[in-house]
């Protein structure tokens, strides 16, 4: 005789150890999660697809461009009373030196690239050491650290990235010093703050009851937890960062050859034919406004999709 | 003259020695008062003279109602107050070494290896970024020093202990993936990964629904019961201490009221406040429909012990000498009894048994 299938038990009942959630079943990581919300939130898309582009088209500049890059051979179709528009042979033109003006901003794309993750990585890493020894440790080396990160926080970020780059002269990795010195006040102090207040949390009260070694609660468990709102900060940052090489640039701060294509550079140089051909500063700037919304998009979306409960 | 008793002192203490536990007690707690001073705000009596004892392999049960001073006992015991505004005075002894003051490096390495816990909220006691099988493999490392493999298999076998289905592959797992009866299951098998000789349960079942309350503290008194362990089991529920243990102290307000071998005050509560408790358990011998009694007023409404006794704004017994003297702690009936007028009658209905 067969048993026909009881029905269906109740999925905790007394005598059997409680069952999986359904969340279980999916298999999902804390990570993944976030990925999926990411995934399909249109901004987090846009933002990405804007980003790819950029990225992609940064480092493919050789293949992508049509012509050489700081090209003179077109100077004479770059005059004060005349500048070359689009036509068939230049789809944006000729700039103010008498390149091709895709080829400029082609290259531009890439330079900004650079400028803009090394320096937000300068800013992070040295931010992210300064916050975790003051979140991590706290008392006074907390007290310490925070002084120092005040005073470079008190000095206005222009001021003290100007400052930096005057001191260490004319190149394009004075400029990332100076950008990422003027982020690390930032990532410090978010670091310290996640890091102190999750260190208020209970499963770090159960490390400690554990007796695990402090740097491992620390780097082990602390850190990992906190990261977040940092990545979405860096994010963020990069936007800034763009911003502020055109800024530089723009101040006469940045890269002195003027070989090298930079966007910020590229909106200076077209200021005195503007009236003539607004162009040659309207392309390069809506570069920098295109990319700096992407990984602003990019950013917020991060940062809804690590902490589903803050979306509205 | 009033001889302030010791509870759990041999010679105060008939018939409880339980064949086995020997005679030194593991934990000999003496005195033990946390005050949280912050300023601009008046100090907290937290814990306020407390002494107890615990044996090797003996269950001993804390009981109160919230705000009496449980976890900060416990917290006071494991050296994990925070540094900062609180002042701990008392002794704590734990095997012939005194834990109050005890440099950090010496106290990190006796928790998790000889003094254990487990807490009262499983959805954030564990690392939510980490897997389950790490949190418990990073123990085993911290003090067992095995290696990655021998801690892995090490963890499997701590898992199918706490009984958790599949546990090769939940080693795996991150906590979002386990329920929360699971997740107390995966705290109590890093609780015990290195067989701490003292294992504290704060409220280990106040999280979880109903019918995983009762398989938890089950797995407990398994895990715990002809072991060596010893359980502290701190809760406000003396229907979980019935089944467990072999001794309760019943807390208000910072103090002990009373404490006694788990029969005696089952059989006969003296003090009001014990009295109380147990009239709001749910019994199965009552009829349905029948209230519970829970105990008048909120455990806000006390006075300070330094003017009185603290349970007077809610006592039934209470007279005007308990607003003007503290009572003390003393023997009395088998027990250590701090109350003026102790109950005469079993608060519950008239020929009941319990435990
Ligand atoms: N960090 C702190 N700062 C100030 N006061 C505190 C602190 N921790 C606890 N207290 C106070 O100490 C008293 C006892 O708290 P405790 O957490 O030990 O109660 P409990 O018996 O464990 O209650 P529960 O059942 O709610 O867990 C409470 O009045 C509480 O307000
Ligand atoms: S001392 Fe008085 S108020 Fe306190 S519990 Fe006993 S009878 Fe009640
Ligand atoms: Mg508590």
């Amino acid at each position: 005789m067969t048993i026909a299938p009881t029905a269906t038990l109740p999925p905790e009942g007394p005598l059997s150890p409680d069952g999986p959630t359904a969340e279980s079943m999916a298999g999902e990581s804390l990570w993944k999660g976030a990925w999926q919300r990411l995934r399909r939130n249109p901004m987090a898309l846009i933002g990405g697809g804007i980003m790819a582009v950029f990225v992609f088209v940064a480092l493919f500049a050789p293949l992508l461009a049509p012509y050489e890059p700081a090209s003179t051979e077109w100077t004479e179709l770059s005059t004060p009373f005349f500048v070359q528009g689009s036509n068939s042979e230049h789809l944006l033109g000729i700039d103010r030196w008498g390149s091709d003006m895709l080829t400029q901003l082609i290259f531009g794309a890439r330079q900004s690239l650079i400028i803009g993750v090394v320096s937000t990585l300068i800013g992070l890493f040295a931010g992210a050491l300064l916050g975790t020894l003051a979140g991590g440790l706290g008392g006074k080396v907390d007290t310490v650290i925070m002084r120092f990160v005040d005073i470079l926080l008190s000095i206005p970020s222009l001021l003290l990235a100007i400052s930096i780059a005057a001191a260490m002269g004319k190149s394009s990795f004075a400029l990332m010093v100076a950008i990422g010195a003027a982020q690390i006040p930032i990532f410090a102090r978010l670091l310290r703050s996640t890091m102190l207040s999750q260190s208020r949390s209970d499963y770090v009260l159960a490390a400690n009851a554990l007796g695990l070694r402090r740097r491992n609660i620390i780097l082990g468990h602390i850190l990992p937890n906190s990261l977040g709102p940092t990545i979405v900060q860096a994010t963020l940052n990069l936007a800034t960062a763009i911003i502020e090489v055109a800024a530089l640039s723009f101040l006469g701060l940045g890269e002195d050859d003027p070989a090298v294509a930079e966007w910020g550079r590229m909106i200076v140089s077209g200021q005195d034919r503007f009236q003539i051909a607004p162009w040659l500063a309207f392309y390069p700037g809506i570069c920098i406004a295109i990319t700096a919304l992407g990984f602003t998009l990019l950013g917020e979306a991060l940062r809804e999709a690590l902490d589903p409960k803050q979306r509205r | 003259m009033t001889v302030e008793y010791v509870p759990g002192q041999p010679q105060s203490q008939p018939q409880t020695t339980i064949a086995g536990h020997g005679d030194r007690p593991l934990l000999t707690v003496t005195d033990l008062s946390v005050t949280f001073t912050r300023r601009g705000r008046a100090p907290v009596h937290a814990v306020d003279d407390v002494s107890f004892q615990i044996r090797a392999g003996e269950h001993v049960g804390l009981v109160g109602e919230s705000g009496s001073g449980k976890s900060v006992t416990s917290l006071a015991i494991m050296g994990l107050l925070p540094r900062g505004g609180v002042e701990v005075a008392g002794s704590v002894d734990f095997d012939g070494q005194e834990l109050i003051g005890l440099d950090t490096a010496t106290m990190r390495n006796l928790r998790g290896q000889e003094l254990a816990m487990v807490f009262q909220d499983p959805m954030t006691s564990l690392n939510p970024v980490i897997t389950v099988g790490r949190q418990i493999t990073e123990v085993l490392k911290r003090h067992r020093d095995l290696d990655k493999a021998d801690a892995r298999t090490e963890a499997v076998d701590l898992l199918t202990k706490v009984g958790i289905p599949d546990p090769a592959r939940r080693v795996g797992d991150y906590p979002h993936q386990l329920s929360g009866g699971m997740r107390q299951r995966v705290l109590i098998a890093i609780a015990l990964a290195c067989q701490p000789r003292l294992l504290i349960a704060d409220e280990p079942t106040t999280a979880l629904d109903v019918t995983i309350q009762a398989q938890i503290l089950e797995l407990l008194r398994e895990l715990v019961s002809g072991s060596q362990t010893a359980l502290l089991m701190i809760t406000h529920d003396l229907g979980v201490v019935a089944g467990l243990c072999d001794r309760v102290h019943v807390m208000y307000s910072g103090r002990i009221v009373e404490s006694a071998e788990r029969r005696q005050l089952f059989a006969r509560p003296r003090h009001p406040y014990t009295g109380g408790l147990m009239a709001s358990i749910p019994r199965l011998d009552q009829p349905r429909g029948v209230p519970l009694t829970p105990i008048p007023g909120s455990p806000t409404d006390t006075l300070p012990w330094s003017q009185g006794c603290a349970f007077a704004p809610r006592c039934p017994n209470s007279e005007v000498d308990c607003r003007m003297h503290t009572p003390a702690l003393e023997p009395a009936d088998n027990r250590a009894l701090r109350c003026f007028h102790p109950l005469t009658t079993d608060p519950r209905s008239v020929g009941a048994t319990h435990a």
